[in-house]
């Protein structure tokens, strides 16, 4: 496995290494200096060892930097203060047990730098310094993960703050009648990319405030319909929803071929799909059964050989309308 | 019983990043290779158990907010398939068993079942 991943220890293949989490990008992303301790207990190297013993115990820390004139000397850790205890030297002075030469990183480094020393030499804290060797800061793991927590944390408020800005969309616009048009084009025999515009028009209506159920089951009926596009279609075709304080109105078209018989298009388990994507778990006959299911009104209407039609249409509730600021948490 | 229990107990092979199992609680759970039965039948929060492997089951379980995939008979993901559940905090897991011997240990750890209702 790579030493340098910051998930040490996770069950991944090498293949799998390939894929970067959001956890991983933060490893290059954030700055050592932006995570690192920056007030730091120093010791000089004429500090006692008996002191250095006292203040490890006071501080509850297990190591520090010793500095002289400014700059960084050594670093002495817990290791050392055994190694002297053992010796029964405790009077002796820190510059001669220290570590000289330390390990150090730079805090223009990427976090990423500094995970690779501890990975590859397992010490507990490195001394952070500038380029004339001025020690600026310290940094243990533990202030990594808490660097990425409060990264994630950021993360996550960002989402906040986009959803309450999206939650009143609405509210300060005014019209006699104001909606949100996303429109997403439907290439043929894109499996690749299914489920990217329900997904998209998911994550928009949950933005908007919209409850889980309702994004849930509008994700449900335009997936269908999108995989209908991608599977049955001549040259793919147009999902274009139009979102309403109070409604979510859906159309679906394509250019062709038609539907021969709605009716047995309608049946459940009736299904035209060839057999390569049967294989793939499409063409169970479900589709537009499901869509049918999630919505609160449905209009199919196809043409053999000039395309086909579908017009979905949601009713949001009084109380849960979208972009006039009703805040619908995550359910639990 | 936690998605934690779940890994534990079956010995699941997590794909993806991994997340505080701990603290997930499946609401149920669900068996078919066929994405519109699925779609029909999962309850929100269920674990999948499915051969299927290819990238629409992210896709799949990102609109019905599932706990967790689990790939049956050692099916395995592509790279594609696998970034794609990162991306959108979806996890998947491989086993080598079939899909009715994990179905049956789900069910005797005490996962059972509710229909969803859609509206």
């Amino acid at each position: 496995m790579d030493g340098s991943s910051p998930l040490q220890g996770r069950i991944i293949t090498d293949q799998q290494a390939e894929n970067i989490t959001r956890v991983e990008e933060l490893a290059y992303e954030l700055k050592v200096n932006e995570v690192m301790t920056k007030s730091i207990i120093t010791f000089s190297p004429d500090t006692t060892m008996e002191e250095a013993l006292e203040v490890f115990r006071a501080y509850r820390i297990s190591g520090a930097p010793v500095l002289k004139d400014g700059k960084l000397a050594g670093i002495v850790s817990i290791e050392d203060l055994i190694h002297c205890l053992q010796k029964n030297d405790l009077k002796s002075r820190v510059r001669h047990y220290m570590t000289t030469q330390p390990l150090t990183v730079r805090g223009s480094d990427p976090i990423i730098e500094a995970l690779k020393h501890f990975v590859s030499y397992h010490y507990g804290r490195l001394p952070v310094v500038d380029l004339d060797n001025t020690l600026v800061g310290i940094i243990t793991k533990g202030d990594i993960t808490n660097g990425i927590l409060k990264a994630l944390q950021h993360d996550y408020q960002e989402e906040e703050v986009r959803r309450y800005r999206a939650s009143h969309l609405f509210e300060d616009i005014e019209s006699d009648r104001s909606s949100l048009i996303l429109r997403y084009t439907i290439k043929q025999g894109d499996f690749l990319h299914g489920g990217a515009a329900s997904s998209a028009i998911k994550r928009a209506l949950l933005r908007l405030g919209a409850t889980p159920q309702i994004a849930r089951r509008t994700g449900i009926a335009v997936y269908e319909a999108e995989m209908n596009l991608i599977i049955h279609t001549t040259n793919g075709g147009v999902i274009r929803s139009e979102i309403e304080p109070h409604q979510i109105t859906i159309n679906v078209y394509d250019d062709g071929p038609g539907i021969a018989d709605i009716g047995l298009a309608m049946k459940p388990g009736y299904s035209t799909a060839n057999e390569a994507v049967r294989e793939l778990g499409f063409g169970a006959g479900m589709g537009l059964v499901n869509i049918q299911r999630c919505v609160d009104s449905m209009r199919l209407e196809s043409v053999m050989g000039k395309g086909t039609s579908l017009k979905l249409k949601i009713l949001l509730p009084k109380k849960e309308t979208v972009g006039e600021g009703n805040s619908n948490p995550e359910e639990k | 019983m936690n998605l934690q229990e779940i890994v534990d107990s079956l010995h699941l092979m997590p794909l993806t990043a991994p997340q505080e199992f701990a603290g997930i609680t499946p609401s149920c759970g669900y068996a078919s290779d066929l994405l519109s039965c699925v779609m029909a039948g999962a309850a929100h929060q269920s674990v999948w158990v499915t051969l299927q492997a290819h990238i629409n089951i992210v896709a799949v379980a990102t609109l019905l907010d599932l706990s967790a995939i689990i790939i049956t008979e050692g099916a395995q993901p592509d790279t594609a398939t696998i970034a794609k559940a990162n991306e959108e905090g979806i996890n998947l897991f491989s086993t080598s068993e079939p899909t009715f011997s994990v179905v049956g240990k789900l069910w005797q750890l005490g996962l059972h079942c509710q229909q969803p209702q859609i509206k």
